[in-house]
């Protein structure tokens, strides 16, 4: 657990005033807010570390202990007691760092913990009560072949078993919500809602742009040459192609309705875009190289 | 008229402890719809999310309801470019081997 520089955080000087401290933590507090700030995990620790920093130097009881022990907060119950028997003084006064009941609280780093307990007061920051139950996030990692068919999922959201429908076609980064599977609201409020955001991650030889899937066919030189039957892999199958005469490295032939399912169109399917990749013989035996040459000559005669 | 997904506003004024004016202003900015039935006023359960984000704000970052509108619009604007954003990083899984 290491110390943590409060002053630092909200950019102040360790001789700031009351003032200078608001007005700080006040600039900050506008920067990260998490409703300013949605989706974006490094402002919402950013917040929960000014907050903490001003819970801690907006109130004057903390500052003093704060700055009393500093770095060498970890001895502070020590010095405590021993100041406690050279004053002998017994006012009572040394309680104020217990647990506090603020309703958003709680989250605070283990060196505030260790040191005070516990959030001590509702500090600068005035926070409302929710009244809409707490929204819940999750991510949930699929690979692609998941995302082909439409099925249903069981995820454990905070300790409770959800099960859900994962339609066919969700695009990688999507976000659902599903309403009301969020916190219990208060007073009388709505349920939160619960947002899954899909990572789809593709380890197929097809890639992926929206409906279409695009992949590349090996194709021998001779069928290419000549034409012929080929038979190439779609997502979920095979498939029969007739290659034409002649045909060059780097043609692309689209099939209509062989891509990827589209999202929440039953039935709907994208393209899918085969490029041919002439395969080149290597490693020619001589009879191979002697009627290359042939050709390359008649070719050129 | 279904009354489930409505929520008096008196109610939601006690829980946020701001005044009336503060849902009539956001109404006249068009940021949230009032509806009225009978003499009593009502929020739709669905905008309440946004209107705690509202309320965070005034309460917490004091900014007024001008400065909310303003706010709004710009997160919106980010949302559509985390959007793009999204959508043009899967396109470009095409070109990456």
């Amino acid at each position: 657990m290491a110390f943590i520089d409060y002053y630092k955080i909200l950019e102040v000087d360790k001789k700031a005033t009351e003032a200078e401290i608001k007005k700080a933590y006040r600039k900050l507090a506008r920067k990260y807010h998490p409703d300013l700030n949605p989706n974006d995990k490094e402002a919402e620790r950013k917040f929960k570390e000014i907050n903490e920093a001003n819970e801690v130097l907006s109130h004057a009881e903390n500052r003093k202990k704060y700055d009393d022990y500093g770095e060498n907060w970890q001895h502070a119950e020590e010095f405590e007691k021993s100041k406690q028997q050279r004053q002998y003084q017994g006012n009572g006064q040394q309680g104020g760092f217990g647990g506090g009941g603020f309703s958003g609280g709680g989250d605070f780093s283990d060196f505030f913990e260790s040191m005070f307990g516990g959030r001590t007061s509702s500090g600068g920051g005035r926070r409302s009560a929710q009244f809409k139950g707490q929204d819940f996030n999750a991510e949930l990692h699929l690979e692609l072949k998941d995302v082909y068919t439409t099925h249903k999922r069981t995820l454990t959201i905070n300790g409770k078993n959800i099960r859900i429908n994962i339609p066919a076609g969700i695009e990688n980064g999507q976000q659902i919500k599903i309403s009301g599977m969020g916190g219990e609201g208060s007073g009388g409020g709505p349920k939160g809602d619960l947002y899954i955001t899909f990572t789809v991650a593709n380890h197929t030889k097809f890639k992926r742009d929206k409906n279409n899937l695009y992949a590349t066919v090996d194709l021998d030189l001779y069928t290419a040459l000549l034409g012929g039957e080929i038979t190439a892999d779609t997502f979920d199958g095979k498939v029969k192609l007739t290659v034409k005469p002649g045909t060059q490295n780097g043609t692309k032939v689209k099939l209509k309705g062989k891509g990827f399912p589209v999202y929440k169109k039953e039935g709907e399917f994208g393209d899918l875009y085969l490029t041919y990749q002439i395969q080149i013989p290597i490693n020619l035996s001589e009879k191979e190289k002697e009627l290359f040459t042939e050709l390359a000559t008649l070719r050129n005669s | 008229m279904n009354m489930e997904n409505l929520i008096p506003i008196p109610i939601l004024c006690a829980h946020y402890e701001v005044e009336m004016s503060f849902f009539t202003n956001l109404n006249e900015m068009g940021l949230l719809e009032i509806k009225t039935i009978e003499t009593s006023q009502y929020i739709d359960s669905d905008a309440v999310h946004e209107i705690e984000k509202m309320v965070h704000m005034h309460q917490e970052l004091d900014v007024n309801i001008e400065g909310i509108d303003i706010v709004f619009n710009l997160l919106q604007k980010i949302d559509m470019l985390q959007n793009e954003l999204t959508a043009l990083k899967n396109r470009l899984r095409l070109y990456e081997s």
